[in-house]
């Protein structure tokens, strides 16, 4: 009997170590030995090529605007949903969901269709000259539409566990909104806000799809890092778009590591 | 009167959580709020408090309407039921948020925060956090939260349900003297009758969103005024034909009488002191409650409840005993009346 349970225990493990090798670790060694199979001279060359740079800054960029207005909007929204009552509550939890069951590619022509030439809002944004599609504003407002929910979500389970008493007492005392968030809710939701905040900046880094569709491909303008890269291979500079890829694996290790630190955090918090 | 509701009404939905109710209180008095759960006195407590707007009617404090007042803004401290304790904050920012919130000076507030923890008897736990207390220290910190802004009417939801059964007798003459010592006028919820009896000044019985009785815990233990007051302070069991008990005839009014175990005197058969008022039952069963016995007694279609000594002799399931019922409390929708024993009372000349 106990012979067969640890045979069963290490078929497991076997099944999950092979699984993880072949699905992950293989991949994500293949992008670092493609990147530097012709040195680290070429490798340099592709990562200082000024495209790239302007992908990375874009990238950057878009993911710094997105976690802030993302962050701010799911404190905003997991506030509302857990600490008051009101009817449409239920519809606007699930609404917020939206993102994580939508494609993004469908995110995209969404914004297309609301925005771009054909649009209904586009003679109202020609007249003030604003463009949002094929322009950075469209690459930042779709990646913020896929990434919304992530905040919120982290958010939601710990306001409700903590109830909305503290809140009431620091308020019936008279301490405004501002101090009895600073003084009360922050502090209980500060590691599985930034855990959030994790979360989001890695979806927001890697977003392709609906980047894809509203940004045209505008090298130098509207090309974030993972378009780079498509448009690297597409051209058939296999080296370099994997050198470029390289940047995204780093930064995503660095997000992991990150991450289980915030984990653990979090754990021993709740302890 | 200090505060004052006057024809206050509040609906959740369908749900009539205040109907119509009108109360005064008198300056330095300790209230209990005593009702079942649902009843409404927790509502009553929020409206005060400003925590629920009603629906119509008016609420007076120290004479001035508050209706439109801010929660913060009508001087109020409120204790919640589980304490709602500022869990990142220590024991003495606790205490200290209420006078921070109102900008009073450093000096002011430690000295002010200090007194307070000596008055909960906490000292030396100052930097604690709320989770490294025990739930009898916990009410302790959020009363003295609540007192530190020197409100001038203190509101207590449950303050001991959350607290284990043995701490809470301590916890309730302690808060009954400190609340005497500081004199602050308070208002107190419970479903808890012994705790309402033993703190309160005056008890205010609400039921189904309205008050059945408002008085002195003595004075509602003697005189109930509705039925349901009758049945829910004490402990008491309904008859049906009590006109077939002797001594007692039938009064056309009420077909529904209450018996206490305190109105019920048993003992051996052969031994009774008044065997023409007594009446014949059966045990059913007796209960060992600690320092006396609960006996079950069947009698007349009825079972009804009597406590009895430890000294006395032994009775068992299925004996017959004599029981004499000193009185009994009719009632019917919405009266009560107390009766007496009639053969006990008619010839008092005979008892000695």
């Amino acid at each position: 009997m106990k012979q067969k349970r640890k045979q069963t225990q290490w078929l497991l493990i076997f099944i999950g170590i092979v699984f993880i090798t072949i699905m992950l670790v293989l991949p994500l060694a293949t992008v670092l030995v493609y990147a530097l199979r012709q040195g680290w001279n070429a490798f340099y060359g592709a990562i200082n090529d000024d495209y790239t740079k302007m992908a990375l800054s874009l990238t950057l960029k878009t993911t710094i605007v997105v976690v802030m207005i993302n962050t701010l909007f799911g404190i905003f929204a997991s506030w509302a949903v857990t600490k008051y009552r009101f009817r449409i509550k239920h519809i606007l939890t699930t609404l917020i969901d939206i993102p994580f069951s939508i494609s993004p590619i469908i995110a995209g022509l969404v914004f297309i269709l609301v925005f771009g030439r054909i649009g209904w809002a586009y003679p109202f944004l020609e007249k003030f000259d604003i463009s949002i599609v094929f322009a950075t504003p469209g690459v930042h407002i779709v990646t913020i539409f896929v990434t919304f929910p992530f905040v919120f979500r982290e958010l939601v389970p710990i306001m409700t566990a903590q109830g909305s008493d503290e809140e009431s007492a620091a308020a019936l005392m008279g301490a405004g909104w501002i101090r009895i968030f600073r003084k009360i809710t922050f502090p209980h939701i500060k590691w599985g806000l930034l855990y959030g905040m994790i979360l989001c900046t890695a979806r927001a880094l890697g977003e392709f799809g609906a980047v894809s569709v509203v940004s045209g491909h505008l090298r130098g303008k509207t090309v974030t890092l993972p378009l780079h890269v498509e448009i690297l291979f597409n051209e058939f500079k296999i080296t370099s778009a994997f050198a470029v890829s390289s940047i995204l694996v780093i930064i995503a290790v660095i997000i992991l590591i990150m991450r289980n630190i915030v984990e653990y955090r979090v754990k021993k918090e709740e302890r | 009167m200090y505060v004052e509701l006057r024809n206050i009404n509040k609906k959740f939905g369908n749900f009539q959580a205040a109907d119509n109710i009108s109360f005064s209180i008198e300056k330095g008095s300790l209230i209990g709020l005593l009702g079942p759960s649902g009843s409404g006195k927790t509502t009553i407590l929020r409206l005060i408090a400003g925590l629920e707007d009603p629906d119509s009617g008016d609420i007076f404090i120290d004479g001035k309407r508050v209706n439109d007042l801010e929660p913060s803004h009508r001087g109020i401290g409120f204790v919640f039921q589980n304490y709602a304790l500022f869990r990142y904050m220590t024991v003495f920012d606790n205490i200290a948020f209420g006078l921070e919130v109102q900008k009073k000076d450093k000096a002011y507030i430690k000295k002010r925060v200090s007194e307070l923890i000596s008055l909960i008897g906490l000292g030396g736990l100052e930097n604690r956090r709320p989770h490294q207390l025990s739930g009898g220290q916990k009410q302790r910190v959020a009363f003295a939260r609540a007192l530190a802004p020197n409100p001038a009417l203190l509101l207590l939801d449950e303050p001991f349900a959350a607290i284990d059964a043995k701490v809470r007798k301590e916890l309730r003459s302690w808060l009954r003297e400190t609340i005497n010592k500081v004199g602050i006028t308070s208002i107190f919820v419970t479903h808890d009758q012994d705790e309402a009896v033993e703190v309160a000044d005056k008890i205010i019985i609400t039921n189904h969103g309205r008050i059945e009785q408002m008085g002195t815990p003595v004075d509602i233990y003697k005189n109930p005024t509705t039925p349901f007051a009758a049945k829910f302070i004490g402990e008491s069991s309904t008859i049906e034909n009590y006109y077939n008990l002797h001594g007692f005839s039938r009064d056309e009014g009420y077909d529904k009488a209450i018996i206490r175990p305190e109105f019920v005197s048993i003992s051996k058969l052969g031994k009774e002191i008044y065997p023409h008022a007594s009446e014949q039952g059966i045990v059913k069963e007796v209960f060992f409650r600690g320092n006396m016995l609960e006996v079950k007694i069947s009698i007349a279609d009825n079972e009804i409840i009597a406590y009895r000594s430890l000294e006395d002799e032994e009775l068992v399931p299925g004996e017959k005993i004599s029981v004499l019922i000193y009185r009994l409390y009719l009632y019917n929708e919405d009266s009560v009346r107390l009766i007496e024993n009639e053969i006990l009372t008619s010839r008092p000349e005979f008892s000695i």
